[in-house]
């Protein structure tokens, strides 16, 4: 059973906007039935302020693919053209509470649905370069197109490199035996084309074992003495410092509310909130805190407002 | 009041009856002995685990209780069963199986062929789900080491001639094995009739226990255990017996011999009345599978247009749980892989719905969603860019 948010529930169960709106001004269908979703957005647009004044849908799909429809035309009625362009697949995510990772293929259809009801409007041809495959990696939600897109422009031939151009692999780690398969696959590919020396190409089960690091103990008498609750919240925000230069490059930002005890308290924000990987994200911050300051600690989210 | 919820989900899984946990109980904190003990402990539970076994016997109808071998469930069953036909005869290492199988096997072989390990052959079936036996009598071969047929498949129900095609294996020299995961306790089996090797089961499609399954290999099969240690089960399964599911795998056996009688005329029939009434009312819908050939207790209706978890969300809200093969609710991108096979069209397969009874259901559950499924499924289809306009192809996307 998927674990959707409460506004998702409320969007599929009581969808708005749902139906066909009589004289459109501009019309955009995505998807195929054989795909298992699709969707048709309509949209009716004042051509004087050029603010889409209605817009209704009809959709072809699972509970968050229909949620995800009705999320959009709340979304972009009342607002003009260029602002409803600037609404991202993740906006229709976060507006939603967040989606399963599994299904973040729904808000993406509800942005390309919006960008071809526009094309559809100025008379354009709206041409989709999107591809998606199987979801390999359900911790950042990384699927095959992606992988198979970063191994062919940057030739990589190892789960690792995969790892730091895509993140796919670097949570749980459970997905490294799909990683692998596409990367076989893809290389066998490149290879074929002329494009990978053969001898270079990623082979499975020959994967050279990563030797762990030992962990320092620290002996010292100072590392030992318990630290002064200020001490605690220094090392605490010098790590998080350390941290958020690689939230933000995803865009997304995490800030120190309190502590209180071994209660951390923080504030994820852009694209961390309602993102479905908050809760790998908490982890990993709180993985690196409890290593800096060397006790258990407990990394709480602040409610978000919303 | 509330309507009460209908459980039309039993072969994902049936309720634990509650005569198999009354057996189970004493054998967690009162006999909690381990059999291969020398103590007083080990002797009790040694008697309720043979009791256990002769129960599970008596369901399969197998001559002997030493073939049965406890298992975690279905699934290690099917993979000691595919595993133990590939080491044990090292001059044939193909495997004829159908494109319909259980995950269980259809993941393994698919491994075992990209590994180099085995050339795997899957046999297509045509539109009701019936075994392309023009195919299956071609693959087979002096190479030819298992064939791992279903006996009933799980979305459909259909049944598959499993007796005749384990003799067609063993023109061919080959064992045969078969995944009755779903067929065990719905319909009669009798091993001592047939020539089958092997047969997987597992607890929680009959009442009993999750986490318990058996294998049934013939007296004389050759076997490799998938799981080395002690000596348990002959040494062909190590690892202590799990007594408590054991014994209640072998009271859900005693169970479901009682209640076979049912489950061929009553259960049959609240499933028929389901189905004749959903075509009935709901256009643009039909039942997927062989209707000749098929479990009692499954009915598997297609409602074109339509996605089935959405579906499936709105029964829920009504109290019915219910599954179906959609692409959505199991995470990927494909449609199952059964109706696939079966080329169920895209417009249908994405909207298949499964109900699957058991002796527990009665005519109020059929009332209920008779009552709710033509309303959910309007109120989907009105949304559905593809409903009015089935006719003519006017939806037109930008990409397919
Ligand atoms: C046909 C079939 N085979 C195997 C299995 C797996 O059985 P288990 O869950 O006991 O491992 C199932 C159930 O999911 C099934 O339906
Ligand atoms: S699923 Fe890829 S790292 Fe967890």
């Amino acid at each position: 059973m998927w674990e959707y948010s409460e506004k998702v529930k409320d969007y599929f169960f009581n969808p708005k906007n749902s139906g066909v709106l009589e004289g459109a001004d501009g019309v955009g269908d995505v998807g195929a039935i054989s795909c298992g979703d699709a969707l048709r957005l309509m949209i009716k647009v004042d051509p004087e302020t050029q603010i889409i004044t209605d817009a209704r849908f009809q959709t072809f799909g699972c509970g968050s693919a229909i949620a995800s429809s009705s999320a959009l035309t709340e979304l972009i009625i009342g607002k003009t053209i260029e602002e409803a362009m600037k609404i991202s697949n993740q906006d229709i995510a976060d507006f939603l509470g967040g989606l399963p990772p599994e299904k973040m293929h729904c808000s993406v259809m509800g942005y390309e649905a919006l960008q071809a009801a526009v094309a559809n409007y100025r008379g354009e041809e709206w041409v989709d370069d999107h591809e998606e495959g199987a979801l390999i990696c359900k911790c950042f939600g990384i699927d095959e197109g992606m992988i198979e897109r970063t191994v062919r422009s940057n030739g990589l031939t190892s789960v690792d490199e995969i790892t730091n151009y895509t993140k796919a692999g670097g949570g749980c780690s459970t997905c490294a035996e799909g990683i692998e398969g596409v990367l076989e696959r893809v290389n066998a590919e490149m290879v074929a084309e002329g494009l990978l020396a053969a001898e270079k190409a990623f082979v499975p089960g020959v994967v050279p074992r990563k030797v762990k690091e030992k962990k320092v103990v620290r002996t010292d008498a100072a590392a030992k003495a318990p630290l002064t609750t200020l001490q605690k919240i220094k090392i605490i925000e010098q790590t998080l410092e350390e941290i958020r230069p690689s939230l933000q490059r995803d865009g997304g930002d995490c800030e120190l509310v309190d502590v209180e005890g071994n209660r951390v308290i923080v504030k994820l924000t852009g694209a961390c909130v309602g993102c479905h990987l908050s809760s790998a994200t908490i982890e990993g911050v709180q993985a690196r805190l409890v290593e800096a300051v060397g006790v258990p600690l407990i990394v709480i989210p602040a409610a978000p407002v919303h | 009041m509330e309507p009460a919820p209908v459980y039309l989900d039993n072969n994902a899984t049936t309720r634990c009856d509650p005569k198999v946990v009354e057996a189970m109980i004493p054998f967690f904190s009162e006999q909690f002995g381990n059999a291969s003990s020398m103590h007083a402990f080990g002797a009790e539970v040694g008697g309720a685990l043979a009791k256990a076994r002769k129960q599970l016997q008596a369901l399969l109808g197998a001559e002997f209780d030493h073939e049965i071998i406890y298992t975690s469930g279905g699934t290690e069953a099917d993979n000691m069963a595919i595993m133990s036909a590939l080491e044990t005869q090292g001059d044939r290492d193909e495997i004829v199986t159908s494109a319909v199988e259980h995950p269980a096997v259809l993941s393994l072989v698919a491994h075992l062929e990209k590994t180099g390990r085995a050339k795997v052959h899957i046999i297509g079936v045509d539109a009701k789900g019936r075994l392309d036996m023009e195919a299956y009598r071609k693959a087979l071969g002096p190479k030819t080491a298992i064939v791992s047929i279903m006996w009933a498949n799980n979305e459909t129900g259909t049944i598959f001639p499993v007796e005749q095609l384990a003799e067609l294996a063993h023109q061919a020299g080959a064992l045969f094995h078969t995944d009755a995961v779903q067929a065990a306790g719905k319909i009669p089996i009798d091993m001592a009739t047939n020539e089958i090797d092997m047969l997987s089961l597992s607890g929680h499609k009959l009442h009993g226990p999750k986490g318990i399954g058996a294998l049934y290999a013939r007296k004389g099969t050759r076997l490799r255990p998938l799981i080395r240690g002690g000596h348990q089960e002959r040494g062909r399964r190590a690892g202590t017996e799990n007594a408590p599911a054991i014994i209640g795998l072998g009271k859900a056996a005693e169970l479901a011999m009682e209640h076979m009688a049912d489950e061929q005329t009553r259960v049959a029939g609240l499933r028929d009345r389901l189905e004749k009434g959903l075509l009935q009312q709901i256009g643009n819908s039909f039942v997927t599978g062989d209707p000749d050939n098929r479990l009692p207790n499954t009915a598997n209706v297609a409602f074109e247009y339509i996605e089935g978890e959405a579906i499936l969300l709105l029964m829920n809200r009504q109290g019915i749980a219910a599954s179906s093969g959609s692409a959505c609710t199991s995470g990927s991108l494909e449609p199952s892989h059964v109706l696939r096979a079966m080329n169920v069209p895209y417009t249908a397969a994405h909207g298949a719905i499964r109900f699957s009874f058991s002796r527990e259901n009665g005519d109020a559950d059929v009332d209920r969603v008779l009552e709710v499924m033509p309303e959910i499924i309007g109120k989907l289809r009105e949304m559905s860019p593809f409903w009015r306009e089935r006719d003519n192809q006017a939806f037109n996307p930008t990409y397919a």
